[in-house]
């Protein structure tokens, strides 16, 4: 073997140099996936709860009640003997509508969709009423309102107990 | 004058006029194609502007800082589209003599190279893009807002500008519809242009004669189906979503008379006078086959003993007929074999549904205006509607 040759780089050690140099690439390329991943998720998350305490039946007049709005995104309408939680996401593409006291309806600020107080939508292009959440009592005789749970008209499950309260 | 301007600019008013200025302009291009009509409409687009600027309502629309694009965004693609057409003009009149495009004249065939002559005007057009942009954002402050609030929205709750036809859009169909569908299409349609379009006329050069069916509908797209939609949406639309003219007052108890019913309703509760069928196909059904019978229009076209008829109608002397334009779109009707047969059947297809799909806007949009139609498929429990 020549001086030369010797001092060049052989076949096995440029292997295993490649190898090391390529699993540092991976790893490097991994942790930067990894973190740009990490990245994506809020550190604080302030989802509001999604079950709530809503007073008592005796707490609500006849109409809309907007207390629970901006809280927790829920309309309580009480009406025609009935007490229901009404959802406050537009169903066309998911704004949120105002409560108009004057016309007596929900009007979407994004493309005009109006609902009645019932939920019903009747102009815009909203294609289905806005959706009930689950409502009951408690023990204790109060109002809970559980947001997991959703009741939509047109599958017919306004009908369900759990989506009103009678008074 | 401004409650016929008001009572104008209604989109039930003035989507109808301006296809019809849309139209005029394209048939009589070669007069609005002169220096002459560009100085005459320039002066008088400025001083009615300037008229309409002394009404306190219109000055705060245009004024608002996300509405400024829009309005530079209207002089500017006015002036280039008259440009065109002053350059169509130009050519199409050479091309008439027998003579060749200017663009193809020897001393215009003369090659430079990209570095400096390219990339130099390159250069001088982004330093002065970015100095206006610097200027623009030292003379106006961001249109910012109150921090997001997941329980409630800003009203009138506005999209950026570029998408504002996109939201006006969705006042006519389902989110999936005008959201994912139209705009998917939108983009694989401009990109499959190239592929579809293998008539080697008008390359390089300036001319609507040798084009006059692709200029005159990607024209139409772009101006009348994307630029209006979103002036419509910019200046017009206000709290609630609701129209405003550009000379009325944002009144947030603006009360709009509107009850939208749906096919469906139409057919078995007003035709029939019976309750909604329970079942939802049943339901659904003159929708689906209306849906049906208008997909099936490019289908049809290829039909031998209809290519007849359209042929008859084309070469028919009527002068209602041609002033209309009537005659002429049914000549290009019967020019479909030809076309199939130049460029085959998928491309045919391809070409064809696009343009089908694009008509799907203004027909729904009329159809809302005429009848209050919602859906013409209303499947709310399958998340689906047309
Ligand atoms: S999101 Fe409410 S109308 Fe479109």
């Amino acid at each position: 073997m020549s001086e030369v040759t010797r001092n060049k780089l052989n076949r096995r050690e440029f292997f295993s140099y490649l190898s090391v140099g390529w699993i540092a690439f991976t790893a490097a390329c991994a942790g930067l996936a990894g973190m740009a991943f990490r990245f994506s998720y809020p550190n604080v998350n302030f989802e509001p709860e999604m079950d709530f305490i809503a007073g008592r039946i005796e707490d609500y007049e006849e109409g809309v009640d907007e207390r629970w709005k901006n809280g927790f995104g829920v309309w309580m309408v009480k009406e025609e003997g009935k007490l229901v939680a009404l959802s406050n996401i537009c169903t066309h593409l998911g704004c949120v509508p105002n409560w108009m006291p004057a016309e007596l309806k929900f009007k979407c600020p994004c493309h005009g969709s109006g609902y009645y107080t019932s939920g019903i939508n009747f102009e815009g292009p909203a294609p289905r009423p806005l959706e009930r959440y689950k409502i009951g009592l408690t023990p204790e005789g109060t109002i809970k309102v559980d947001k997991t749970k959703l009741y939509r008209y047109e599958k017919g499950q306004w009908d369900n107990p759990n989506s009103f309260l009678s008074v | 004058m401004k409650e016929l301007i008001n009572y104008l600019a209604d989109p039930i008013r003035s989507f109808p006029i301006t296809c019809v200025l849309y139209f005029l302009m394209m048939k009589y291009y070669k007069v609005v194609g002169t220096k002459k009509f560009a100085w005459i409409a320039g002066t008088l687009f400025f001083i009615t502007a300037g008229m309409f600027a002394m009404d306190p309502n219109f000055w705060l629309i245009i004024t608002w800082p996300d509405n400024i694009p829009i309005s530079i965004l209207i002089l500017s693609v006015g002036f280039l589209t008259w440009f065109t057409l002053y350059k169509c003009a130009e050519n199409d009149k050479r091309i008439e003599a027998g003579e060749c495009p200017i663009e193809a004249l020897p001393e215009n065939r003369e090659k430079v190279w990209a570095w400096p002559n390219l990339v130099y005007t390159e250069l001088f057009a982004i330093i002065a893009g970015t100095a206006f942009l610097i200027a623009w954002g030292i003379l106006f402050d961001a249109p910012l807002e109150e921090p997001a609030n997941p329980t409630w929205a800003p009203n009138p709750a506005k999209a950026p500008w570029y998408f504002l036809g996109l939201q006006e859009m969705l006042v006519y169909f389902d989110p999936w519809m005008a959201g994912v569908v139209l705009p998917g299409l939108i983009l694989v349609g401009l990109i499959a242009i190239p592929y579809i379009d293998t008539n080697p006329k008008g390359n390089g050069y300036y001319t609507f004669t040798e084009r006059k069916m692709a200029v005159s509908m990607f024209m139409f797209g772009w101006l009348v189906l994307w630029l209006y939609l979103i002036i419509v949406g910019t200046f017009l639309r206000g709290p609630n979503w609701t129209f405003y003219g550009p000379f009325e007052f944002w009144d947030f108890h603006k009360v709009v008379a509107e009850y939208n019913v749906n096919l469906s309703e139409f057919f078995w509760v007003f035709g029939l006078k019976q309750a909604l069928p329970g079942n939802l196909i049943i339901r659904e059904l003159p929708g689906i086959i209306l849906t049906i019978l208008y997909m099936g229009i490019p289908v049809a076209l290829t039909f031998n003993s209809l290519n007849a008829i359209f042929q008859s109608i084309g070469e028919s002397k009527n002068k209602f007929l041609n002033i209309t334009m009537i005659a002429p779109a049914f000549k290009c009707l019967a020019g479909i074999p030809a076309f199939i047969e130049k460029t085959g059947y998928i491309r045919y297809y391809i070409y064809v549904y696009l343009a089908v799909i694009m008509a799907m806007l203004p027909v729904k949009m009329v159809l809302r205006w005429l009848f209050s139609l919602k859906y013409i498929i209303a499947l709310p429990e399958w998340e689906l509607n047309l």
